[in-house]
């Protein structure tokens, strides 16, 4: 089985710059395992230190918010869309930050 | 003269640079405009506010611009109105209206943000602004920017009231209604935020935008002599206002403007759409999003994008949160046309409605002083009231008419 993941800009980096990768899973969950093994480091970014996912992600299955169906246990199936979003944006799709937003880190980190 | 370091994310406090930025790209959190306070304090004394004109940007070494402000310039410092009437019908001591129903240039607290987003759009170098709108933000956009000369694109619900559509499409801007509520509005505006160079107000200038919410705050203290309320009731949609409300006193506070703030802060939603208060009810911590159902347009947003921050800001406050059914709305919307001759849209409704509530639960004690926030007109969401406040007498033009028709 394969579902098609839309990546949010900021986690491009770790997709090669793709924007629509493919993955496994019965569930968000696992669908969020598999990613990191293809793309290591993205399951820290989506999920915090207790491996949930991060308050302002938000993922949607086909459309539909999880936090609506079962959550990170949402199941999927075979030709599932999946995005993840964050939150502040409301948006369905990838990359909703214009040109100037991306790859943005310029005052460092603290 | 600037005022602001950058911009810093509100969740693990990575600093960014002063652009058209608004989300961590570490950790998806919102980012937050940082100031320099030790620079501001010693420029911004109430003697200095006092001084200045009567508008929002009186309080401007508050707020995140860098050069002159262009817009909105007679905008704010809207009345505060001591209720007496409305004292006498809900049995307390001291309580205010905070009138944003007649803010300047279109009757709602969203000429605030307008005013500094349109500002920094136009410090960014933008020629068109846009917005993702639930009615009163569309008016505001739309007329602050027919003034500033920009190209202005308007997307809102398709189901909005006729007199919000009107007082949008009277400026002339491309007007967008999308089949579907806000939170779907707003996920395509998010993707067209990506194709195309715009500011969109309420998206990429968000952190910016949000901080005009802050002065509806420093007026309320500034208006009561320079202190705070003990109670401050606040309408919550996306959940920013709430928290920048709270914020303004806080800045004010670390400016020694003000003492010590002990105000105790409240949400109100309709009952149709409360994912806010639902969250501080349970003590959540995170929010999860409903489909809306009430009569209150301009509240109605399931997936409010600053909802933890408005439960925090509450419970921080030791505040608390309550919904209202449409009917209640309506009554309140009466109840304050009746006894204070303000009158406000649906969701002034939801917030005298649950300040009503949380006084007869007795959350809000009676003796103790209360703002009521008031934030948008009654003259855009007319249908809302329409069939229930009765109906003019209508007579012939003669006295006999007049005496058995009207004063039988």
């Amino acid at each position: 089985m394969s579902v098609t993941v839309r990546v949010p800009a900021p986690l491009q980096k770790l997709t090669q710059n793709q924007a629509e990768v493919k993955a496994n899973g019965r569930t968000v969950r696992e669908l969020i395992d598999n990613l990191s093994e293809n793309f290591p480091g993205i399951k820290e970014r989506i999920c915090d230190e207790t491996g949930k996912v991060r308050k302002f992600i938000n993922i949607y299955v086909n459309e539909e918010d999880v936090r609506f169906l079962q959550m990170d246990e949402t199941g999927l199936k075979d030709g599932d869309e999946v995005s993840i979003i964050p939150a502040i944006a409301g948006g369905r799709d990838v990359g909703n930050c214009p040109e100037r937003s991306r790859g943005a880190i310029a005052g460092g980190e603290k | 003269m600037s005022y602001v370091k950058g911009l810093k994310c509100r969740e693990c406090g990575r600093l960014y640079p002063k652009d058209p930025l608004y989300v961590c790209e570490y950790c998806f959190g919102p980012l937050e405009v940082d100031y320099d306070y030790e620079k501001i304090r010693k420029k911004l004394t109430r003697d200095a506010i006092e001084s200045r004109p009567t508008n929002l940007w009186r309080y401007r070494e508050l707020l995140p611009i860098d050069s002159e402000p262009t817009d909105g310039l007679q905008s704010g410092f809207t009345p505060l109105i001591r209720a007496k009437n409305l004292e006498k019908v809900l049995k307390v001591k001291e309580l205010y209206i905070k009138d944003d129903s007649t803010n300047h240039p279109t009757l709602s607290f969203k000429d605030r943000v307008v005013a500094v987003a349109l500002s920094k759009a136009k410090e960014f170098g933008f020629d068109t602004v846009a917005c993702a709108s639930t009615g009163n933000l569309a008016n505001s956009v739309s007329a602050q920017a027919a003034i500033a000369n920009l190209k202005r694109y308007i997307f809102i619900p398709a189901d909005l009231e006729l007199g919000k559509v009107v007082a949008t499409l009277i400026y002339n801007p491309t007007l967008v209604a999308v089949e579907g509520n806000y939170d779907q509005v707003n996920r395509l505006c998010s993707e067209i935020a990506t194709k195309y160079k715009w500011a969109f107000v309420n998206i990429n200038i968000r952190p910016y935008y949000a901080e005009g919410s802050k002065t509806y705050g420093h007026e309320i203290a500034e208006q009561l002599g320079w202190k705070v309320p003990k109670h401050i009731v606040v309408p919550c949609a996306s959940g920013s206002l709430i928290s920048k409300i709270h914020k303004g006193l806080k800045e004010f506070e670390k400016l020694e403007l003000i003492k010590k703030v002990d105000t105790k802060i409240y949400a109100a939603q309709a009952a149709g759409c409360n994912p806010i208060v639902t969250a501080i009810k349970e003590k959540a911590e995170i929010i999860k999003p409903v489909k809306p159902n009430t009569i209150a347009k301009s509240l109605a947003i399931g997936n409010p994008a600053d909802g933890i921050y408005a439960a925090a800001t509450v419970g921080g406050s030791g505040g608390w949160a309550e919904d209202v059914s449409d009917d209640e709305i309506v009554e309140a919307i009466k109840l304050l046309s009746s006894t204070e001759g303000i009158f406000t849209e649906t969701a002034g409704g939801v917030t005298l409605g649950v300040t009503k509530k949380l006084i007869e639960q007795g959350k809000i004690p009676r003796d103790e002083s209360i703002v009521v926030c008031i934030t948008g007109n009654g003259l855009k969401t007319q249908e809302a009231v329409y069939e229930k406040i009765g109906k003019p007498i209508k007579i012939k033009p003669n006295i006999t008419a007049f005496e058995e028709h009207v004063m039988k």
